[in-house]
């Protein structure tokens, strides 16, 4: 199993760019995108789904082109549905970013991410 | 406190200490892998996380991902945030299970409001307290990670760093700056009385005020009135004992016995044969 960047993390990343105050949620520019089998944990995902900012989740996988057909509102007693919950397990914990960038929605600052790893280091000027 | 070699965060900046050979170590020396993973098991011990449960954790300082490993095992998701890509290539080689950042501590923490429930760091935060670049100034550094740390956890959640605190100075100056960001918590001590196993934790809490846990090995150093002399019989200890060796009785030896236990060691429990001579044998 190899370490890319899942989307349950880009949905919690944001922009800490000086200056910025909302530099959420972070654009995804993909060029190598791949899905990786991962165990399927019921409770660890409706755990999480309450943290999560759904809107940006699917537009997340949307942008990824692994949106299938996850709902845009998030679908009441998410708990029982275990259909649900493995749409959900497969975006948030099996699709991952290989190469690519993040943008900063504000400042359009660039994170790159390469060999699955988005660098969020900034510049003297930015901190 | 004081130690004889020198001390990594004083001879490079953390991104040019951990270079390749420097990583390399970390996943090849097997006695720093055991104190790695030492280390981790009584963070997340301090975490006090709830049993049973899946948790969503943040390492700060993950380099090649160890404490990530025991993280994995015990059923936890976690993120690493480290500034040393050479550590970082060898968790990717090591295969470990946590989405990897490249990022600065100084910097704050890139995180939504309320995703972690908790973090745990080991031998990382020493490194903040160092000014690398003209631009650096520790306080302010030490400042923006504690309170971006404390936004991005959630309310009762802990923050476990193990550190090699250089002096009290910086102890103190650590300690502040997490205070003025609003983590409540202080300082674990674990072995006080052993040079070598004696571990230094910062256990911070967010939002719910808990009670600190005890070191290990403090139980029975306690001494209920410090201000006081204990225990004035000691000094004619060996006074009635005229020409025979002080070594060799059962009150010695249980002392001594005591005394390593102090030091976090393994000793044997004290019965009734603890000091008993053996038969002579042909």
């Amino acid at each position: 199993m190899f370490v890319n960047m899942k989307l349950l993390t880009h949905n919690m990343l944001t922009s800490h760019v000086k200056g910025v105050t909302k530099g959420y949620p972070l654009l995804i520019k993909a060029t190598e995108v791949k899905v990786n089998e991962v165990d399927f944990n019921p409770q660890f995902v409706s755990r999480m789904i309450p943290k999560l900012e759904w809107s940006a989740l699917v537009q997340a996988a949307d942008e990824l082109g692994h949106r299938q057909d996850l709902p845009v509102e998030l679908v009441p007693e998410y708990e029982k549905n275990e259909e649900f919950l493995k749409k959900v397990h497969r975006v948030l914990l099996e699709v991952e970013v290989i190469e690519g960038c993040l943008r900063c929605p504000e400042s359009g600052r660039e994170f790159p991410i390469s060999r699955g790893i988005p660098n969020m280091l900034l510049n003297d000027d930015e901190v | 406190m004081t130690s004889n070699c020198r001390r990594p965060e004083h001879t490079a900046p953390p991104d040019v200490f951990y270079n390749e050979v420097e990583a390399k170590k970390y996943s090849q020396n097997s006695r720093m892998i055991e104190i790695q993973t030492q280390m981790s098991e009584r963070a997340v011990e301090l975490l006090n996380l709830p049993e049973g449960q899946p948790c969503f954790l943040l390492d700060v300082g993950c380099g090649s991902g160890l404490s990530g490993d025991f993280l994995s095992e015990e059923g936890h998701y976690w993120v690493g945030v480290d500034i040393s890509t050479a550590m970082l290539d060898v968790a990717l080689d090591r295969e470990v299970e946590g989405d990897l950042l490249v990022g600065d501590m100084g910097h704050g923490m890139p995180f939504r409001p309320g995703t972690f429930d908790g973090c745990i760091s080991i031998s990382a935060l020493q490194w903040l307290c160092n000014a690398d670049k003209r631009s650096h100034s520790p306080p302010k550094r030490l400042y923006t990670f504690f309170s971006t740390l404390y936004s991005s956890l959630s309310r009762g959640s802990r923050a476990i760093f193990q550190l090699y605190p250089e002096n009290s100075e910086q102890l103190e100056l650590i300690t502040t700056q997490a205070m003025r960001a609003g983590f409540g918590g202080g300082m674990v001590v674990d072995y006080p009385n052993s040079s070598k196993a004696k571990k230094f934790f910062l256990c911070l809490f967010a939002g719910v005020t808990g009670s600190l846990p005890k070191g290990l090995g403090t139980e029975t150093s306690d001494r209920a009135v410090s201000n006081q002399v204990q225990y004035s019989g000691q000094r004619c200890r060996f006074k009635g004992m005229k020409g025979k060796s002080a070594k060799k009785g059962r009150d010695w030896i249980l002392e001594k016995k005591e005394r390593r236990r102090r030091q976090g060691r393994e000793v044997r429990a004290d019965t009734k044969y603890t000091a008993r001579q053996r038969k002579p044998h042909f």
